[in-house]
């Protein structure tokens, strides 16, 4: 950081200056005028609060997905049915044994063996060949999206939050001052997007800390770069695929259970979610923890802000993103020049 | 894969049996002329349903299919463009040509119409195609995917020029000649022309510099660029010259529905068109035709075989969706794969030292 700020003094002032400005519209009270040109500021927190979260929930389905491309090179266009898929199960363990935690080991083990299934015996057989592989993944979703319809019907599905994180929480950013009295009305926001908020970022740093300070991490980072060497020295490569398929696909089966509390599961949410992590993983980069994590957070907050000051284009915002981001960086904002 | 690959293999074997140059009408083998007797006496024998729906739609998505037969096959690109392609060339027709939502549709005539439609097309794909050829193989599916999904969001939420969720209705062909061009028989006829004209073209560029420069630079980009030729040019040129025929089903397929809305170009149509490809076969432009013939022939009678065998009849893409998956695991040039190597097979019963059967 300090490098990149001696090398180029200009950019870093602009900036400090861009996060200084979006500080200040966070945390300080709006003045009138502001409020009369843009809006509440009530309004511009929420959207920016929700497109957080739902960042949040891209970054855990998009991770699983970049990295199995970063490591087996094999695009998984399966992935959002494996969203889907475990946004079902969830549902239906949740409302059969009443407990919405119960959901989590369950579905990462139900959809990780679905992984393993597709793993083992289907994309290792055609190691190297990518386009085949990324046709049979699209013949997989394509199965799957139809039996998951067949099962589940097209009726759309909420899993509800236990009572614990049931209810808004009041966050320390204000909202608006009290004309009147002059106090000051904090942010109230759902306290179960905060936990998932929170979940992910955990998540996010564990999975961050096995790939940088341990020696499973090693091996993973070793395979991203050069699979065939790391072969050669005597890792059971296989393993490790199989390992972090399985882990990927458990990934994206419970993020289908946060998915379908903040939000509802029906058939299609499986392609918006493969869309968005798609989109994400360009953006942020292929193969890259925080590029996925960076991605995320900007495609689900301009997706939110889209839809709160511009519905009709906010698609148009999330593509001219992916679109700039391509024309500059190909290689995506922190994916290493291949 | 080899140039020689696509050469009619009759054509090279009945030049070698006939001494001395032949010309280009005898070269063409046996099985093409029955082929076209067949497609051109149908109206004759077929009914309306199978004319306008069942063959129409073939040929529709065999067009848009053989768009993308043309990128991925002599230009290693697989792109996931070609349904938005085709589906923006329809909404062109509406919007600037005259249908039921009169608020929106300018009404021009046909001949303004019509080139505005290709032209705008051609633009986007141009576009599209410069933003997905800075990418190579993979990516390339990946980054054309997102921009359908953007361009089918965009179409669903924009009533200013796609009019949103309804789109536009009643857009109807001109009638040319005093020909109703909706008329089963005339529309196949045209549709047949069509399809005939965009497989003709491809075969044809295939064997043009501008072909063969492709598939160098399908082969191997990085010797074509230090042999000289401009390989991002090349590609970009690809994705706009494979719009032409996206655009032509597109406007065809606009004019047999009557209308356009943004379920046409959704996300399973897109797929629906890479399905169709492989399905049929990317090795060879036929293979588009053929995999077009197959889906069609299976959305329509699937649902009576399988209300035959108690299914219900909604699971007809669990059925497309398995024959896809069968198709890439057991047989990557898809159909056409599977009659090349039976021809291959019958072919080595011959000893062809002596000419007799083995």
């Amino acid at each position: 950081m300090e490098k990149f700020a001696k090398n180029h003094p200009l950019w870093t002032l602009v900036i400090a200056l861009l996060v200084a400005a979006f500080l200040w519209l966070v945390f300080a009270p709006w003045p009138p005028e502001l409020e009369a040109a843009v809006g509440r500021k009530r309004v511009f927190l929420n959207a920016l609060l929700g497109g957080v979260t739902l960042g949040a929930l891209y970054f855990l389905v998009a991770s699983g997905f970049t990295l199995i491309f970063g490591l087996m090179r094999t695009v998984n266009l399966a992935h959002g049915s494996l969203f889907l898929l475990g946004g079902y199960i969830g549902y239906e363990v949740a409302t059969q044994s009443g407990s919405w935690l119960l959901a989590f080991p369950v579905v990462f083990v139900v959809v990780g063996f679905v992984g393993l299934v597709m793993q083992r015996f289907i994309f290792s057989h055609m190691e190297g060949e990518e386009l085949r592989q990324t046709l049979v993944s699209i013949g997989l979703s394509i199965v799957l999206a139809d039996l998951m319809l067949w099962y589940w019907g097209g009726q759309s599905y909420t899993t509800l939050a236990p009572a614990l994180l049931r209810g808004p929480v009041e966050l320390p950013i204000i909202s608006s001052i009290n004309p009147t009295s002059g106090e000051a009305i904090y942010i109230r926001y759902p306290s179960v997007r905060v936990w998932i908020l929170v979940a992910a970022i955990v998540i996010g740093l564990a999975m961050w800390l096995v790939l940088n300070r341990t020696s499973l991490g090693m091996v993973i980072r070793a395979g991203v770069d050069d699979r065939e060497m790391l072969a050669a020295s005597g890792v059971r490569i296989k393993l490790v695929f199989l390992a972090v398929f399985v882990f990927g696909a458990g990934l994206a089966g419970m993020a289908g259970i946060i998915g379908g509390t903040f939000q509802s599961l029906s058939p299609g949410e499986d392609t918006r979610f493969l869309l968005a992590s798609l989109v994400v993983v360009i953006v942020g980069g292929m193969g890259s923890i925080a590029g996925a994590a960076i991605g995320a957070i900007i495609i689900g907050v301009t997706e939110q802000m889209g839809l709160v000051y511009a519905p009709t284009y906010s698609v148009v915002f999330t593509f001219l993103i992916m679109a700039a981001v391509l024309a500059f960086r190909p290689q995506g904002l922190l994916g290493a020049g291949r | 894969m080899p140039l020689a690959d696509q050469a009619p293999p009759r054509a090279s074997k009945g030049a070698t049996k006939t001494a001395g140059p032949t010309s280009w009408i005898e070269q063409i083998p046996a099985a093409w002329w029955a082929a076209v007797l067949v497609l051109l006496a149908m109206p004759l024998v077929a009914n309306n349903f199978w004319l306008f729906q069942v063959m129409g739609w073939t040929f529709i998505l065999g067009m848009i299919a053989v768009s993308l037969t043309f990128l991925a096959g002599y230009g290693g690109m697989v792109s996931l463009l070609q349904m938005s392609i085709a589906g923006l060339a329809g909404y062109m027709v509406a919007i600037l040509g005259p249908s039921g939502t009169t608020s929106i549709s300018l009404g021009l005539s046909w001949w303004i119409v019509l080139p505005a439609a290709f032209l705008i097309a051609a633009i986007f794909a141009t576009l599209s195609g410069a933003l997905a050829v800075r990418t190579e193989g993979i990516y390339t599916i990946m980054i054309t995917l997102a921009i359908a999904a953007a361009f089918f969001y965009f179409t669903r939420q924009n009533y200013t020029i796609f009019n949103g969720y309804s789109g536009f209705n009643l857009v109807l062909p001109p009638r040319l000649f005093g020909i109703d061009w909706r008329d089963p028989t005339a529309f196949y006829y045209l549709c047949l022309g069509c399809a005939a004209l965009c497989y003709g073209t491809v075969v044809y560029v295939s064997r043009s510099p501008f072909g063969l420069a492709l598939q160098g630079v399908r082969d191997n980009p990085r010797r074509m660029a230090a042999l000289g030729f401009n390989v991002t040019a090349h590609r970009v040129a690809a994705h706009a010259f494979a719009s032409i025929f996206a655009s032509m089903g597109g406007i065809l397929l606009v004019w047999q529905n009557a209308q356009i809305a943004p379920g046409t170009i959704g996300i399973s149509s897109a797929i629906d068109v890479l399905v169709v490809a492989v399905v049929g076969g990317m090795r060879r432009p036929l293979g588009a035709f053929v995999g077009a013939f197959i889906y069609v022939m299976l959305q329509t009678f699937s649902p009576d075989v399988l209300g035959a065998f108690g299914f219900s009849a909604e699971r007809f893409k669990l059925i497309i969706g398995i024959g896809f998956l069968a198709v890439v695991l057991f047989s990557p040039d898809g159909v056409m794969g599977l009659w090349d190597r039976w021809r291959a097979r019958v072919a080595r019963r011959v000893d062809p030292l002596t000419g007799q059967p083995r």
